[in-house]
């Protein structure tokens, strides 16, 4: 699939940005223009002069593209958002996945609905992405203060490795705590007594 | 389906204006009265009424111009939407650089404290810059929809300046305004609470005129609310009023000022000093990096004399202000529409016997600096009083 749509990606998150621009491509977008400096927003925007603007609704700087739909001197066309009364599907859906989109002039509106929905699909696959990265670093670090408090409980209780392990899942389970949690108290109590 | 709701989310934006909110969760009134709120802190207007437009948030924290836009189908998508209590009313003040500070003093021809004094003086500055083939000023404001645009509008034209010919008007953050004053992308700003404060501390910008100097009585924020929604939940919207009129109460009990300074400082609420939060609820206003204060009892009207009663003469005044700079259309079904979003009627229904008479108020609701008192029944006629507009 060709197209000749000018897409401007406004994220200051670059890694989604580049997701984004990623599928966009994929799907036959070749003029996609990644934004991430916010100042003079409006100027850059006017000057890339894109049909579709895309941003995150992270970005204070959407009350600027606001701007863009007051008629004024300094505005070449109107702007309008794609989402019509009609379409509250699609706004809630773009709203929950955290992005936003306008077009520019009087683009069909089918194709910007694919690529809304192509945007909603990226920022739904950038979260997934972020939760299990934060799910990762976190049992990461638990696993690390486990073992630190393994070592502890060997030392103090002159226990063997697995008995240390028994020890902390037992009193978990009696105080009904998760085991991270007792590992740390320990790790702080032995810092505490040092 | 009077079904009660019970949990609430709510948004806002971290602006002094939202203390109603912040402290009828946080100090418990909204518990008190079954709910259970979470409250949203947002970084756009957009998102804010997006939010609530399609049903995310249950109320927001809203400028009321965007409420009306909202209901009257105004660059966006038509929602209509309710404001049944005031969450403030003034608030804003204009800041500019330290140069555009010297320049309008030196080319005022008395105080510049008296606003038709300074907007001429700005009107001198203008034309100077002009004729020397100077860029022309730039000022920033929150939103199209906003009161802080209207607010400069009404300032700057008063004294001879188009402001949509003579200088540029840009859409900035409010988080952003500080900055974009201290590296000169914009010569002067209009804005809420805290921002103005922070620009004179750092030493970037000198406050110039308390909006309240402008317009002595200006709706600012608006508790909002989907009509739909209000019309589904109104035992919900009656308690969550209650606990706004409780929390409006306690803000303007001198004796609280600090404790809720404090609240309001949070990180996750507006996240600055208690001092600076301080300053504003007693409207003692340093204006000058230099520690020149200005006191006012207008400064941010936050319940007392009778802020948050929603008043439909200030729709209609933002309204006709729509008109004037060419955002709406005159016509007496989308004034009417306009003056239906605020409703003094729900407000009396929730807040009983909560109206002792205000007195020295404007006669005409508003007490603009300049031009004729506002008339909602003759807005067409106002409007014409102008020499500075774009259609109406």
């Amino acid at each position: 699939m060709q197209s000749s749509l000018k897409i401007v990606i406004v994220d200051e998150n670059p890694i989604r940005a580049a997701i984004l621009e990623d599928g966009l491509r994929e799907a036959g977008h070749v003029h996609v223009v990644r934004v991430d400096e916010m100042s003079h927003l409006l100027a850059r925007i006017y000057a890339i002069d894109p049909d579709v603007i895309l941003i995150d609704l992270e970005n204070p700087s959407r009350d600027v593209l606001e701007q863009m739909f007051q008629v004024s001197r300094a505005v070449k066309r109107p702007v309008a958002m794609f989402v019509d009364q009609s379409d509250t599907a699609s706004i809630e859906a773009a709203v929950d996945a955290g992005v936003s989109a306008y077009i520019v002039g009087g683009l069909q509106k089918a194709r910007v609905k694919n690529i809304l929905d192509l945007c909603i699909s990226r920022f739904n696959s950038f979260a997934r992405l972020r939760d299990e990265l934060e799910r990762t670093r976190t049992a990461l670090e638990e696993r690390k203060v486990i073992d630190r408090a393994k070592g502890i409980l060997m030392k103090a209780r002159n226990l063997n490795e697995e008995a240390a392990y028994v020890l902390l899942r037992k009193t978990a389970m009696n105080e009904n705590k998760k085991i991270a949690e007792v590992a740390q108290s320990v790790v702080t109590a032995a810092e505490l007594l040092r | 389906m009077t079904a009660s709701q019970t949990r609430l989310r709510i948004g806002f934006i971290p602006l002094a204006d939202a203390a109603a909110l912040i402290v009828a969760v946080d100090k418990g009134f909204a518990a008190a009265e079954g709910l259970d709120v979470e409250l949203v802190r947002e970084v756009s207007w957009s998102n804010v009424r997006d939010k609530l437009n399609i049903g995310l948030f249950d109320a927001a924290h809203l400028l009321a111009p965007v409420a009306i836009a909202s209901s009257l189908g105004l660059g966006h998508v038509k929602v209509p939407i309710l404001a049944p209590f005031g969450l403030g009313v003034n608030g804003n003040a204009i800041t500019v650089s330290p140069a555009l500070y010297a320049a309008i003093a030196a080319a005022a021809d008395g105080s510049i404290v008296d606003p038709i004094v300074s907007a001429r003086a700005l009107a001198r500055v203008v034309a100077a810059r002009k004729a020397r083939g100077e860029q022309p000023l730039t000022f920033g404001m929150t939103f199209p929809f906003s009161t802080h645009n209207y607010h400069l509008r009404f300032w700057m034209a008063a004294g001879g300046v188009d402001p949509d010919e003579d200088v540029h008007l840009v859409v900035l953050p409010p988080p952003y305004m500080v900055e974009s004053l201290a590296n000169g992308h914009v010569d002067g700003f209009c804005v809420g609470a805290p921002w103005n404060s922070v620009a004179v501390d750092l030493g970037v910008g000198f406050i110039l005129h308390l909006v309240s100097e402008i317009l002595l009585r200006a709706a600012e924020k608006v508790l909002a609310v989907r009509d739909r929604w209000a019309q589904e939940h109104p035992d919900t919207l009656l308690r969550l009023m209650r606990a706004h009129g409780r929390a409006a109460a306690f803000i303007e009990d001198e004796a609280h000022r600090d404790e809720v300074a404090t609240l309001l400082a949070m990180p996750d609420r507006i996240g600055v000093a208690p001092e600076v939060i301080r300053r504003t609820l007693d409207g003692r206003m340093k204006i000058a990096p230099d520690g020149t204060t200005r006191v006012s009892d207008r400064y941010l009207l936050v319940g007392r004399k009778g802020a948050a009663r929603p008043d439909p003469v200030q729709a209609a005044w933002l309204y006709a202000q729509m008109v004037r700079w060419g955002q709406a259309p005159l016509s007496a079904e989308l004034l009417a529409a306009a003056k239906a979003v605020f409703r003094p009627d729900l407000y009396d229904a929730a807040i009983a016997g909560a109206q002792p008479a205000v007195s020295g108020e404007p006669a005409d609701g508003i007490g603009a600096f300049a031009g004729p008192p506002f008339d909602p029944g003759a807005i067409s006629a106002h409007l014409e009083s102008w020499a500075i507009r774009r259609a109406g």
